[in-house]
Order: C-alpha cells, then structure tokens, then sequence
C-alpha cells in the first residue's frame, strides 16, 4: 500500500513537471527566443509561412534578369491589376516576395526609402547586395527584440551592378546569399530542382530565352494558363518590365509542343527497347 | 543680409500653350570669386518636373537633391507620379517647416507638366508659394519682369517663349551690373524635359569633367 501510494505520488509529481516544462515550451513559441534544442521556433514558422506563399522563381542570364511569379487566382468582383508580386524598389531594382503580402508591404516600404536616401548621401543608385542586406537587417531585428515577430516574407532581388546582373534571396530569417537562379514560395522545392538540372550560366550566349526557362519553371507547379503566371525582365541601364500575357501564352504554347514531342519521342525509343 | 545671399543668381521661367521654359545663369560665385561658369541649377526632378534654384551653394543642392529624391521615393512608392501642384506643395511645405528651426535659403522655380498642362510656381526662401505664367528672382528680376510683362502673351508657342526670353537676357547683359554670358536653358511639355539653346534646339545635357589618373598635364584635366 504504501509503495502504491508512492507511485502515485510520483506519477502526481511528473505530472506536474510536465505541466511546467509545456508551460516554459510555450514560452518559447510565443516569442523569439532559443529553445532548448537550439531553435527559433518563431523564426521557423515565418519560413512556414513563405512555404505557403505562392512561388516566384529568379533567373540570372548574362544580360538579362527575369522575375516570374505564380499569380493567385483573383476572385471574380477584384480588379486584378492590384495585386502586384513584383515591384520597383527603384529604376534599376525590383524585388518579388512569397509569403505574407502586408508583411512585404511595409518591408518594400522601407526598402524604397533606402534606396532613395542612398542615392540621396551616395549620390550613386544602391547596389542590389547592399539594399539585400538591408532587407535582411530588418528582417533579422525581429527576431532579436522582443515583443516582434518576424516577417513572414521571403524576397528575390534582381538588378544590375555595374553592367553585371545580380539575384539576391533574403529568407525571413534575415539571411541572404547570392544566386545564379532561386525559386521562393510553396513550389520552391520543385522549382528549385527544376532549375538544378535545367540553368545553365550561358543560356543567352547558348541563344536561348531567360524568359522561356522561368516560364518553363514556374509551369512544373502552376496549374498550366498563362493567366496564371506573371514575368518581368529587367536588362542593364533599362527599369523593369512586365512581359506581356501574350507573350507568355506563345511560350507556354510552344513549350507545350516541346513536352508533348518529348513524350513521343520516349514512347517511341521504349517501343524500340522491346525484346523481340 | 540673408536675402542678398540669393540675389546674385538669376532664375528666369515663362509658361506657354503647352510648355513651361527656364532659364538660369551658369556661374557660382561669392563675394568677389567666381568659382565657377558651367554650374547648372535647374535640377530635373523627375521625367516631367523642373526646378531651378537659388542661393549658397550647400543649401542649394541639398534642398534641390532632397526634394528630388523624395519626389522619387513618392514615385516608386505609388506608382503615378506626382503633379506638378502636389510637388510644389511638398517642396514648399518643407521649406516653411524649416523656416524657423533652421531655414534654407533657397528661392526656387518649380515647372512641370501634368493631366492638367504646364505649371510654373514661384517659391521664395521664406516659403511664399503661388502659381505664375512668368517670374523672376534674385537682382534678375528687377530687369526681366518688366521685359515679360511687355511682351509675354497668353498661350504662347515655343519660339515666342524663346524671344521672350532671349529679349531677357539682353536687357540682363546690357544693363546688369553682374556678367552673365552663358544660360542653361531648360524646358518641360507632355514629352518631358530637355536642355536647349537659344534657338529652341535639344542639347545633350552637360558632361560632368573627368579627371583621368593617367593624365598629369594641367592642359589635359582642362578639357
């Protein structure tokens, strides 16, 4: 009986423990300090949260840098002119984000009064690794401070410093890296393999259309329509341009025919393959 | 004393049919130096803006860059450009701001052409606004209003704009007291702003002097 009761009064006394090490646990999911194993949970599910976003892919060619994002279907009663994934942060930088769209916002915001009161004390248009790092820096002090929560938004940045084409991922929490091609949002890993296997640096040089690859891209995990996908180019000395909804059907049509030649083309070599 | 600080540039604008013209005097100088005789001092301030400014060299620019830059910003930020009203009410807006924490002294023409056409606004240093068809500041004005309000017309039409202000100049170079050779000219309509001369023709804007380090010889940083 009394080893009984003992083990119930151990039994009680784990309980309760219990109860305390959950309580400091949501402590640390609240707000953005290390948990025991060494994470940021706060910071871990803002990136959860850019994985639901709709995806945007970067493409750095020689002379040419594109943008291209997986358009979110609008609903019937909203103009769709105004839900904007790439913007101008300035006449030679433009940004596309995944993730939380009030979040970039305001971090597009800031990111425009950098660039201008760079120019202002440089006297020079900002360089896209100095205006990622910004970005990152802001998204980093959330993550550092109390009482903030990160921004759920990661961003691309494309631009040109001095003749030569940049792309920059800054993930939200506060990291950037510069990248040949990069893929964002909730198709990112499809894109991102896609891309392994099919980026080349020399695709202009190889006269093969930066535009045509992201189209490509972005057609692994966007239900196939044109209507579904927005492009921008940007080339040296010249600001951001959206490429056409016409234009990119008469990509996507001629990929389709790319593919569907691809297929005959398999099912004729396994036809051949058979034994006899 | 602050005053005669602004008075030794001369900034000159007429509005036309479907244009706004300035001009202003290319050299910096004070007191007694010249510093220089290639100063140009209408700054653009976005695709379809003007403002010329005068004054001390610092303020100058630094007013001029910092409404440039924030016009930009506005720009960029929601893509359509401000109006011509809306810059000058920006511009002059801070200008009263600073005026007794610490003031600029800038006395400045703001040109621009938007949906509702040219529009010239005369600002001075003590952030008096209102919009003009013609207007003149510093010791220029006292020789240049007259010749404008004589021979300035309603809707005038580019090459009228032109000897109006050619008529200007002349006045300016017979009877002022203070040299003033070479003007930059500037002009804003629907497409755009561009430098001319004084027969109306586009002049690729001025080249900033480069030093190059291989050159060592005087005569060669001079060209």
């Amino acid at each position: 009986n009394q080893s009984e009761l003992d083990r119930q009064r151990e039994r009680e006394r784990e309980r309760e423990r219990e109860r305390e090490r959950e309580g400091s646990m949501s402590y640390d999911r609240a707000i953005t300090v290390f948990s025991p194993d060494g994470h940021l949970f706060q910071v871990e599910y803002a990136l959860e949260a850019v994985r639901k976003g709709t995806t945007a892919v970067g493409i750095q060619g020689s002379k040419t840098l594109v943008l291209g994002v997986e358009k979110k279907s609008t609903a019937k009663l909203q103009e769709p002119r105004t839900q904007r994934k790439i913007v101008a942060l300035d006449g030679h930088v433009a940004l596309a984000f995944a993730g939380l769209s009030a979040d970039a916002r305001v971090l597009v915001h800031k990111a425009r009064i950098q660039c201008q009161s760079y120019r202002l004390t440089v006297e020079d248009p900002i360089p896209i690794e100095v205006i990622s790092r910004y970005i990152s820096k802001v998204q980093q002090s959330s993550t550092i401070r109390g009482g903030k929560r990160p921004y759920g938004v990661a961003s691309l940045l494309v631009g040109f410093e001095a003749g030569e084409p940049r792309l920059y991922k800054v993930d939200p929490s506060g990291t950037y890296s510069q990248w040949k091609a990069s893929s964002i949002g909730r198709g990112s890993k499809t894109c991102l393999e896609f891309l392994e296997k099919n980026y080349a640096s020399d695709i202009e040089e190889k006269d093969e259309d930066p535009v045509k690859l992201a189209v490509k891209t972005l057609l692994e995990v966007v239900e196939a329509g044109a209507s579904n996908i927005e492009i921008a180019v940007m080339r040296d000395g010249e600001p951001m341009q959206i490429v056409s909804d016409e234009e990119i059907a008469a990509h996507v049509e001629v990929i389709n025919k790319e593919k569907e030649e691809e297929k005959k083309r398999k099912k004729l070599s396994s036809v051949s393959s058979w034994p006899n | 004393k602050r005053r005669r600080l602004t008075m030794a540039d001369i900034l000159l604008g007429v509005t036309g049919k479907d244009y706004v013209l300035l001009a202003a005097d290319r050299s910096a100088a004070r007191s007694i130096i010249v510093f220089k005789n290639d100063e140009d001092k209408i700054l653009e301030l976005d695709s379809h803006k003007l403002m010329a400014t005068s004054g001390p060299q610092g303020d100058r620019t630094n007013f001029g860059e910092y409404i440039q830059r924030n016009l930009q910003l506005y720009n960029l930020a929601n893509s359509v450009p401000l109006s011509t009203h809306g810059a000058a009410n920006f511009a002059r807006r801070e200008l009263a701001e600073a005026l007794r924490r610490s003031p600029w002294q800038v006395n400045s023409l703001i040109a621009g052409f938007d949906k509702k056409g040219p529009s010239l606004y005369y600002m001075d240093y003590m952030a008096s606004m209102h919009k003009v068809d013609k207007a003149a500041h510093g010791y220029g004005a006292y020789f240049t209003l007259s010749v404008m309000d004589r021979y300035c017309v309603k809707d005038m039409s580019l090459e009228e704009g032109l000897s109006v202000l050619k008529k200007c100049i002349h006045e300016l170079q017979t009877r002022f007291l203070l040299k003033c050779n070479s003007f930059i000219l500037k002009v804003v309509d629907k497409d755009g702003t561009r430098i001319i001369d004084m027969d109306g023709n586009t002049v690729e804007p001025p080249k900033p002097k480069t030093f190059n380090k291989s050159d060592d010889s005087d005569s060669k940083a001079d060209e």
